[in-house]
């Protein structure tokens, strides 16, 4: 009992140490973003590497002894990659881009995506399972085989290097339909049956009814969409060619072609892009885990 | 009778004949009858629809059209077969294709164990633990590619973290991305160090559904824990391994950004991988077609890995 009782502590013990150790792993290349984003620029390449940077061990010990002149001075340094990113370089207008960007594609996405999920899970029309079967078959399909006749199309389309370019083709993406289907299929059908009873339109019904009692739904689909438009980089890439059409992912590119071993810069870069999603998921953290099984396992 | 007869016979050829004409125009009217009496769902499908037809479906039968073309913005040619042969007659190809093999083959089984085992360790936390880890493990996920791939960059420099830490337990510095003894296998090992999120997300689901009764039933019968877990759990999650491996060599077949932020395919063609090919053959060299067929070989080596699996893996589990 007494020998069990140590294996199975030990097995504990053992357990918080792999996951420890592995979470350490995993957000040690995040802190080194941000650590190299707020070190003094001729720390960055220092040997051995600051692992905590002058400005967070320094700045409150010398403001609180009064020295504030040295404090602000230390600040002002450390933040000089984040203003040169601000004053020289487009950034502003890289994050407007990404966040004008994904803002629409997220709402054109849900409005369009409920709408279509609504009449595919409680409507009976001819043709129904069939659309949706062709929907969903193309999910299969990776990126690259439309790589190119997408590229030709927003060309003809005469899209190219506009921000239509990459708002519009995320509003094709089909896995929203599906989600929206699949929960809004256990939304009672006698509520749809009382509302076109007390007279409402079929709009009505689907604004006023379906809508509200999709919101889990569409908070998911809302923050995953987000998300992937938010980092999506490969398109972007292609069809935008100005520099201040630029999307952040794409600007961190270009920045770093031309900075190659500017690492301050680089990472200040990198921070600011990966600060909005950081904060997204830990305020949404349940959606983006809700979002993950529903898609997932129902397939 | 006959004046009975007489007077319900017209009626009865009337009826006839309209029975006979409604017969003939059946079709086309009821199918614009079907139509108009669901109007509203099809106008409800309508929006998704056509940027569906536009941005979809268009290009992905274009992309089979042009992969039997040579494209010229005034001149295009059909030219049969040839992009395919020239798919498979360059040795760039295949170099891609086998390091995309290579990526695939260690990245997806070590993700799906690394995940396996992480879950497996959460899920008897509790519950302000079992968020905690979540989150960590979930965190790099929602991070841009292009923000890792530009850290572990920085990181695999020559003097950048990674070489230091070598040099505190007296190693020599590696000239991580620089050689293409290393190229390859730094790309791989970042994409092992950057953990499953979503593999540890899925299987703590999949470990939660599992009926508490089968459990009790295997500590009554003296089971410890780790037979528990091999003969219970393991066999239990099936599916969503099944589904991980899918997704996961899906996903492999086509990495991309951190190929062309770390080492742009090089040195030499050390990581060239086949999505990089794509790229590189459509928007450097500008050969559309080629890149279509490229892309279409891409497509149809992921289905038939796809179908692989499922018939390896795939088994109904009820519990």
């Amino acid at each position: 009992m007494n020998s069990r009782k140590i294996f199975a502590t030990g097995l504990r013990v053992m357990a918080y140490c792999i996951l420890i150790v592995w979470a350490i792993i995993a957000l040690m290349p995040l802190y080194w973003v941000f650590t190299t984003a707020l070190q003094l620029p001729d720390e960055v390449l220092s040997m051995p590497p600051k692992l905590i940077p002058t400005v967070v061990k320094k700045f409150i010990p010398l403001y609180l002894q009064g020295d504030k002149d040295q404090a602000l001075h230390i600040l002002s340094e450390s933040f000089k990659s984040v203003r040169v990113l601000f004053t020289d370089i487009g950034l502003p207008k890289w994050f407007f881009n990404s966040v004008l960007v994904s803002v629409t594609a997220t709402l054109g996405i849900l409005l369009l995506d409920s709408m279509a999920g609504y009449v595919f899970a409680k409507k009976q029309f001819p043709g129904r399972d069939f659309l949706f079967w062709i929907m969903i078959s193309t999910m299969m399909i990776p990126g690259q085989v439309t790589l190119v006749p997408m590229f030709i199309l927003v060309t003809k389309l005469g899209i190219k290097n506009s921000l239509w370019s990459v708002i519009l083709p995320p509003l094709a993406m089909v896995f929203g339909v599906f989600l929206m289907r699949q929960f809004m299929k256990t939304i009672p059908t006698e509520l749809i049956e009382a509302a076109r009873i007390d007279g409402a339109s079929e709009f009505k019904t689907y604004w006023k009814i379906i809508i509200p009692l999709s919101k889990p739904a569409l908070a998911t689909l809302g923050i995953l969409t987000f998300m992937s438009v938010w980092n999506s980089f490969l398109w972007p890439l292609i069809v935008l060619n100005k520099s201040y059409l630029y999307t952040l992912p794409v600007g961190l590119k270009t920045l770093q072609d031309k900075n190659l071993v500017n690492y301050g810069l680089l990472m200040s870069g990198a921070a600011i892009s990966a600060i909005p999603m950081i904060i997204v998921f830990l305020f949404f953290q349940r959606y983006f885990i809700k979002g993950l099984t529903l898609g997932g396992l129902k397939g | 009778m006959i004046f009975i007869k007489g007077q319900i016979n017209p009626t009865e050829v009337g009826s006839r004949r309209r029975l006979f004409r409604r017969k003939e125009k059946q079709p086309t009217m009821h199918l614009l009858k079907q139509i108009g009496k669901h109007k509203w769902d099809y106008l409800f499908l309508l929006p998704k629809f056509s940027v569906f037809l536009v941005f979809i479906a268009l290009p992905v039968v274009w992309a089979f059209v042009l992969s039997f073309q040579e494209y010229q913005i005034f001149d295009t040619v059909w030219v049969g077969l040839d992009n395919f042969k020239a798919v498979f007659t360059g040795d760039l190809f295949y170099k891609a294709l086998w390091n995309t093999f290579r990526y695939t083959l260690v990245v997806v089984p070590s993700q799906v164990m690394i995940a396996l085992i992480l879950a497996s360790l959460i899920n008897p936390l509790n519950r302000k633990a079992q968020t905690f880890f979540r989150a960590a493990y979930y965190l790099p996920t929602v991070t841009s590619v292009v923000v890792i791939s530009m850290v572990w960059r920085w990181m695999y420099n020559s003097r950048g973290l990674l070489n230091y830490i070598l040099s505190l337990v007296g190693v020599d510095a590696i000239n991580w991305l620089g050689s293409s003894n290393w190229a390859l296998t730094s790309i791989i090992m970042m994409a092992i160090l950057t953990p499953p999120g979503v593999g540890v997300i899925l299987y703590l689901a999949a470990m939660g559904s599992i009926p508490e009764s089968l459990y009790e039933a295997a500590r009554i019968d003296g089971a410890g824990p780790i037979t528990t877990w091999w003969r219970i759990t393991l066999p239990l999650l099936k599916p969503t391994t099944l589904y991980l491996v899918v997704l996961g060599t899906i996903g492999s077949f086509q990495v991309f950004a951190q190929v062309l932020l770390m080492t742009d395919g090089g040195p030499g063609y050390a990581t060239t991988t086949l999505v990089h090919l794509i790229y590189k053959s459509a928007f450097r060299d500008f050969e559309f077609g080629l890149a279509s067929a490229q892309a279409i070989v891409l497509f149809g080596i992921v289905l038939i890995f796809a179908f692989i699996q499922f018939k390896f893996l795939n088994t109904d589990v009820e519990y």
